[in-house]
């Protein structure tokens, strides 16, 4: 999902000049956005080694750690945002993973691709696991171990303490503010924590 | 590319960290390519435990030809393009006082007694070599460098500078390293150590002037140390329980594929292997240099006068970092350098980290890892080149 219209509508819901850590980077596309266009600083973490090369060429602080071992390396409330894009539903200790994220960050910023976008009740209306361009992947072959929706985030978020200050959907670059756990491929979160 | 060592005479004294002077000493040391005119490109590279000045190309002759299989120690990382591009970088390595390669140390002459210095020479300790170095790029006209760069003990000393001389070091690039060793670490140098000194023919250290050399302590030495440098699984694929064939032909091959029940002679094929490299290390390490560098080790700890606290330690640090580690190095294990990565963070230093899922131990950050050398091509690319031309 890096996509510019993507990088650039994510970009938006980080503060200028803020403190960064990009949970899952890739490529590190969005923190170099947002070191040369919103005066950022900080870090991405990564655990594939050619995403952490890529990002190494782009010249963001990239830090190659498993997600799945916590976030032990980061103090307390030492970021403004934390990113997770497209993370999320990789990990195995994803509730985990929103509670450290509270802890490190002063607030957050979530995007996964949502389960319950029409299509996809559609295929498993018609009794099969949907294969779309955001899930592009065989039921038996995916690396989405967690499917959510745009309105499960909500409950899982109210128990990490996490306080949702925005949300809406993403589809095909657009941003999806009516009926967003319906209409749209992707749920974006923005939240603020404990440690504001 | 040929390089020629030259050597640099300091009449100054030093004053080492444990209180001792040495009043003049040698560096040796070797450069490759050229500085450029804004002083901005040169980059360190600090040796680890057995190395040298010597890191890139060949040795030449007194016909100027090349000497066969004479490449520097990291020759795979530095030369023209290479991951460490000395077409772009003026690289400069010293030889450590202290050490058997041609700077001032143990098996030179104590000018207080016109015998060799042996167990007289003064300890010194990884801030003492950042010094000296220090001292030699005074002299070289370059006051900050590009980068620092070091593996393991070079790892080391590449933090030191970030501490001892925050000014003059825009980059670090600490490889398979650690802010301190592990109590482990110091029982296996210790185990080392006395070897050496118990070797009959140490003399006290002082076995220059007796005529002696402490060898067989020196073989022992080397083959704890090979050890550790090895990662499990390395041995096993290289060695497993293969016996020691003591024959070329196949009738006799066949025999011995049974034990010899001996408990003195070498059976099995990695003991051969240690006792190799154990026999060819006695032949051109010198033991006191040995015990010093391994001292060294065990001191090194930036954190010791901040209560142990890593992170006050390296907040004196202005440079940006990468640091590398691999996954099966149990010497210097990657916690070790998320130790140092964590420091850096709470400091909100600039930090890349990369962790190499690499099988070869310690020793990986010598070898040809794509992943890694590629980390260190594209760090000195993009992050290090662009301040250098800025």
């Amino acid at each position: 999902m890096s996509e510019q219209s993507v990088i650039e509508s994510i970009a938006r819901l980080v503060p200028k000049g803020s403190r960064v850590l990009d949970l899952g980077c890739g490529d590190g596309a969005l923190m170099a956005y947002l070191q040369h266009h919103r005066r950022c600083s900080g870090y991405g973490v990564e655990i594939d080694d050619s995403k952490v090369l890529a990002c190494v060429k782009r010249g963001v602080n990239v830090l190659q750690l498993n997600l799945e071992d916590g976030l032990a390396v980061f103090e307390e409330g030492s970021f403004d945002v934390v990113l997770q894009i497209d993370t999320l539903q990789h990990l195995r200790n994803a509730e985990t993973m929103l509670r450290e994220t509270a802890r490190v960050g002063r607030s957050g910023v979530v995007a996964f691709p949502n389960f319950a976008h029409w299509p996809n009740r559609l295929a498993v209306l018609q009794g099969h696991m949907p294969v779309t361009k955001r899930l592009p992947y065989q039921w038996f072959d995916t690396p989405n171990i967690r499917v959510g929706t745009h309105a499960d985030f909500i409950t899982l978020a109210g128990n990490c303490g996490l306080r949702i200050e925005d949300s809406f959907g993403l589809h095909e670059g657009r941003e999806v503010r009516t009926l967003p756990n319906l209409m749209a491929s992707t749920a974006v979160f923005r939240f603020t924590t404990n440690n504001l | 590319m040929i390089v020629t060592p030259q050597t640099q005479h300091f009449a100054e004294p030093l004053v080492l960290k444990s209180g001792a002077v040495l009043p003049a000493y040698d560096l040796v040391y070797e450069t490759y390519g050229q500085l450029n005119a804004g002083r901005s490109n040169a980059v360190l590279v600090c040796h680890a435990l057995n190395a040298s000045h010597h890191v890139a190309g060949l040795h030449a002759d007194a016909n100027g030809d090349p000497v066969a299989r004479s490449e520097g120690w990291w020759d795979n990382m530095i030369g023209p393009g290479k991951p460490l591009d000395t077409s772009r970088f003026f690289v400069i390595a010293v030889n450590n006082l202290g050490s058997c390669f041609g700077s001032t140390g143990p098996t030179h002459t104590n000018p207080a007694t016109g015998q060799p210095w042996g167990a007289d020479f003064p300890v010194v300790t990884v801030e003492d070599w950042v010094n000296a170095q220090a001292r030699l790029l005074d002299l070289l006209n370059v006051q900050v460098l590009a980068a620092v760069m070091g593996g393991s003990l070079g790892g080391m000393q590449t933090l030191s500078w970030t501490l001892q001389y925050p000014d003059r070091v825009r980059h670090a690039v600490v490889i398979a390293s650690a802010p301190n060793l592990t109590a482990e670490n110091i029982a296996f140098n210790e185990v080392a150590r006395r070897a050496i000194v118990t070797d009959p023919d140490f003399c006290e250290g002082h076995y220059l002037r007796e005529g002696t050399l402490p060898r067989r302590g020196l073989r022992i030495a080397r083959m704890i140390g090979h050890i550790t440098y090895l990662s499990d699984d390395v041995m096993n694929a290289k060695f497993g329980r293969s016996l020691r064939a003591r024959d070329d032909t196949e009738a006799v091959q066949a025999a011995e594929l049974a034990y010899r029940y001996t408990t003195q002679d070498v059976e099995f094929q990695i003991e051969s292997y240690l006792r190799y490299q154990g026999d060819k290390f006695s032949e051109y390490f010198d033991a006191n240099t040995y015990l010093l560098i391994t001292r060294a080790l065990d001191y090194f700890d930036p954190a010791r006068e901040h209560d142990g606290v890593l992170s006050d330690a390296l907040a004196r640090a202005k440079a940006k970092f990468l640091l590398i580690s691999f996954t099966t190095d149990w010497r210097f294990s990657p916690a070790r350098s998320r130790e140092i990565v964590k420091a850096l963070l709470e400091n909100r230093c600039d930090v890349s980290y990369a962790e190499i899922d690499a099988p070869h131990g310690h020793d990986a950050f010598l070898l040809d890892d794509p992943r890694y050398l590629e980390a260190v091509r594209a760090y000195f690319e993009q992050t290090v080149a662009q301040e250098v031309a800025a």
